[in-house]
């Protein structure tokens, strides 16, 4: 392959980023970014068959779910949401450092990203232990006593159906959460590479694309609390 | 850029020339490959053992219903074995087969760019392949499961007894190989092609392609969940489908044939974008309506998100919700119409060579035809209702995997095998084998329809004696069929050493592919190739001589 071969030493000498296969950086670019908004697609597609099975069950067990939230805490709830949306930020921020090629800015962005990431994990791990100790997780030790309130008037639920409402709820943080732990790992692989210095104004593609991935897993904790911990919360 | 124009094919340079298959000869060189068409061989001989594996299982449920009692094997034994044949057929052969061979294989040589734009994911999805598939066979070989394909709740959640989760594993793992090559189809599509080569000027093959992966980024994460909650509530005895939890099974399976149904196009369509091609090729005509063609793979992969429900007539969903997927239902028949149309078009006053390929394509017609309108029956709520799990229904979904998908994969196989392995095909022999093909495939599953309509439920091991009749006819007719895969893997193996050196464009056919050496090299073209006409101009391109004078070698 003597062409090739040419061509592709020839391409090296540009950027030593851009693989063979590419006419150009522009155009690895472009791939990248439109495979990373694909897999993103898939992502939604993955976690909407559990918001399909919350909404049909929502439906299905109002009483049940709306009493059952009212057990998960609030407060907790909040924080977190608090910390992805700065987190989000953040990833911005380390985003924009990249463009500008402020390499120490971006590893510092980057490091407080994955340390707000951790904050979630720690503060999760806090609200999962409470439900064990209150006989929330599914299985044979689950309890549930709790009533639903209408407008004063208790109303008994069924605990099946509770129990139900956190099988949800686990599956759907559990699965979150997980996706929270890769970004941490991505973001950690990110810092140390940033450090290196792999990456420059002209060649951020990485980055950005972990970026969007944080975005999304932020997303969908922004669908997840409202429904999870808000319902019926209104007074 | 000096632009390559159409083929004078023999002024490309003959074999002697590095290419893909000599660039190496490690075993390494071939695992650790990021080369697309050395991925897609890869694929090749994984989708060709557990095609065969899955054909045992076949012949396993045709021995058995050789008679009305169970004498081979036990209705447990027997419920494992349909599991069994379903499952490999359906994820671990149909799904790949045609994308991962075919599609890796062609789709970057197809519009003129060096790889894949994701050449080391393409690998790792055949490693995610290879992973599910070695799950799969231990599942299989430390008991098996016996859920049927399809994975229904409640039975799979607190009935069966059998390796439900590690084979639900197995599902998620090749689903995410899926996800990936469908990802990288669409991204190559999108930003890899030739300068010049505009979306009216794609080969059919790869709209086709395109549609399919498609579904594949939007259909295989739902399948992906849903098999994960399954196993989930199995291990946790959890409720989410379970009824006296509160769930709803009703829920799995609208989230299983969310994907499932589309599924079936994912198998489908590039198929039908195969034919495109070979029709084209040996009518040497350029696609009659090719908008239309083109626009129609699309339509399918749309429309087929919209019509899962038809697989739950009876399992109370509302009327009115059938009464819709009904009608969505037949509107799928609508683009698959167009595509049959405009290849007949495409034959009318063209000049037909009968090669290998082209009776593989003549057969999908025929036969997707009758799985396409027997799908309409189906899609008809009375008729559904009555023949709902009988062989009626294992007649129609054979009509069109097998009679259609399988028949498009051999059909591209041998059209595209001088530019796989640089070797001609015994022609005398493949056209043996395509007849055999199609006589022992209708043999096989006509008599199905018959049952079926006349009562005969699917997945039992044992029948009454009247049916005798008809299953010995069946499973004689597979007997056939099994000869005619055989074949093919016989001498397309004998023709790597053995077969006359293939030109660059054997076929004289059109496209991009063709344009380079047979085999290509490893980054497919010397120089990027510029494209300045449109997809199948035949009538710019001469017929070979073995095109003229039909059945030559």
């Amino acid at each position: 392959m003597p062409d090739s071969q040419a061509i592709v030493m020839e391409h090296e000498a540009h950027n030593p980023a851009l693989l063979h296969h590419f006419a150009d950086a522009q155009q690895q670019k472009n791939a990248a970014s439109l495979g990373m908004w694909l897999f993103l697609v898939t992502e939604i597609m993955f976690f909407g068959g559990m918001f399909c099975a919350y909404l049909v069950y929502r439906l299905a067990h109002f009483n049940a779910f709306a009493a059952a939230s009212q057990q998960l805490s609030i407060g907790m709830g909040a924080f977190n949401t608090a910390v992805l949306i700065v987190s989000s930020i953040t990833v911005v921020l380390a985003v924009k450092a990249a463009e500008a090629g402020k390499r120490k800015v971006l590893v510092g962005y980057l490091i407080i990203t994955v340390l707000l990431g951790m904050t979630f994990l720690v503060v999760k791990g806090f609200e999962y232990r409470e439900k064990f100790e209150k006989h929330h997780v599914p299985g044979s030790t689950f309890k549930f006593t709790d009533t639903f309130d209408d407008n004063g008037k208790q109303i008994p639920v069924n605990p099946k159906e509770a129990e139900l409402f956190f099988s949800l709820y686990f599956a759907m943080t559990g699965m979150h959460a997980l996706h929270m732990i890769i970004g941490c790992g991505l973001f950690g692989v990110l810092t140390v590479f940033a450090w290196k210095g792999h990456y420059s104004p002209g060649y951020f593609t990485p980055i950005e694309n972990a970026g969007l991935y944080w975005h999304l897993v932020d997303i969908i904790w922004i669908y997840l609390f409202p429904l999870l911990y808000l319902i019926s919360r209104h007074s | 850029m000096a632009s390559t124009v159409i083929p004078a094919n023999q002024t490309l340079a003959p074999t002697p020339k590095l290419n893909y298959l000599n660039n190496g000869h490690t075993l390494k060189s071939w695992l650790l490959t990021t080369d697309h068409k050395r991925i897609a061989l890869l694929y090749l001989i994984s989708v060709t053992v557990f095609f065969f594996l899955g054909g045992f299982f076949a012949m396993l449920i045709r021995l058995e219903l050789l008679t009305p009692q169970g004498d081979l094997m036990q209705a447990d034994t027997y419920n494992k074995v349909f599991t069994m044949h379903g499952m490999i057929m359906v994820f671990f052969f149909l799904i790949p087969v045609v994308p991962a061979v075919l599609g890796n294989f062609l789709v970057p040589l197809m519009i003129g760019a060096k790889d894949l734009a994701f050449p080391r994911i393409n690998l790792l999805s055949w490693y995610l392949y290879i992973t599910a598939g070695t799950l799969f066979l231990h599942c299989m070989l430390t008991g098996g499961v016996d859920t049927g394909w399809t994975f229904y709740t409640p039975y799979s959640t607190v009935g069966s007894n059998t390796n439900v989760i590690e084979a639900g594993l197995a599902v998620f793992i090749a689903g995410f190989s899926s996800i990936f090559t469908g990802l990288n189809f669409i991204v190559t599509i999108h930003r890899m092609r030739a300068p010049g080569l505009t979306w009216d000027r794609l080969p059919l093959f790869i709209w086709a392609n395109y549609a399919t992966s498609l579904i594949m980024i939007l259909g295989t994460p739902v399948i992906a969940i849903t098999v994960v909650l399954v196993a989930v509530e199995r291990l946790f005895h959890l409720g989410i489908f379970d009824p006296r939890l509160g769930g709803d099974p009703l829920l799995f399976q609208h989230l299983f044939w969310f994907y499932s149904h589309p599924a079936v196009y994912i198998m489908i369509l590039p198929s039908m974008g195969v034919i495109s091609e070979l029709i084209a090729c040996f009518a040497r005509k350029r696609i009659f309506g090719y908008k239309f063609v083109a626009l129609s793979s699309l339509a399918i992969a749309v429309f087929g998100f919209l019509v899962w429900a038809h697989h739950m007539f009876v399992a109370g969903i509302s009327l009115y919700a059938a009464m819709i997927f009904s009608f969505l239902s037949f509107s799928v028949g609508v683009p698959s119409a167009v595509k049959v149309f405009n290849w007949t078009a495409t034959l009318y006053k063209s000049s037909i060579s009968y090669a290998t390929p082209m009776l593989y394509a003549f057969g999908f017609i025929g036969l997707f035809t009758i799985g396409g309108l027997t799908g309409l029956m189906l899609a008809t709520i009375g008729i559904d209702v009555h023949v709902t799990d009988t062989y009626f229904v294992v007649a129609h979904f054979h009509y069109v995997m097998v009679g259609g998908v399988l028949m498009g994969y051999l059909g591209g196989l041998h059209f595209w095998w001088p530019k796989i392995s640089g070797r001609m095909y015994p022609e005398s022999w493949a056209k043996l084998s395509a007849l055999l093909v199609f006589v022992g495939f209708n043999l096989t599953f006509f008599p199905q329809f018959i049952l079926g309509y006349v009562g005969m439920p699917r997945r039992y091991w044992q029948y009454p004696p009247e049916f005798q009749v008809l299953n010995v006819l069946s499973t004689a007719g597979s007997s056939v069929l099994a000869v005619g895969y055989l074949l093919p893997m016989i001498y397309l193996l004998w023709s790597l050493k053995y077969g006359p050196i293939a030109e660059a464009n054997p076929w004289g056919a059109a496209g991009l592919e063709w344009q380079t050496t047979s085999p290509p090299p490893t980054f497919n073209f010397d120089e990027t190739p510029v494209v300045t006409w449109e997809a199948y101009n035949y009538d710019e391109i001469p017929a070979p001589k073995q095109l003229e004078a039909p059945g030559a070698r």
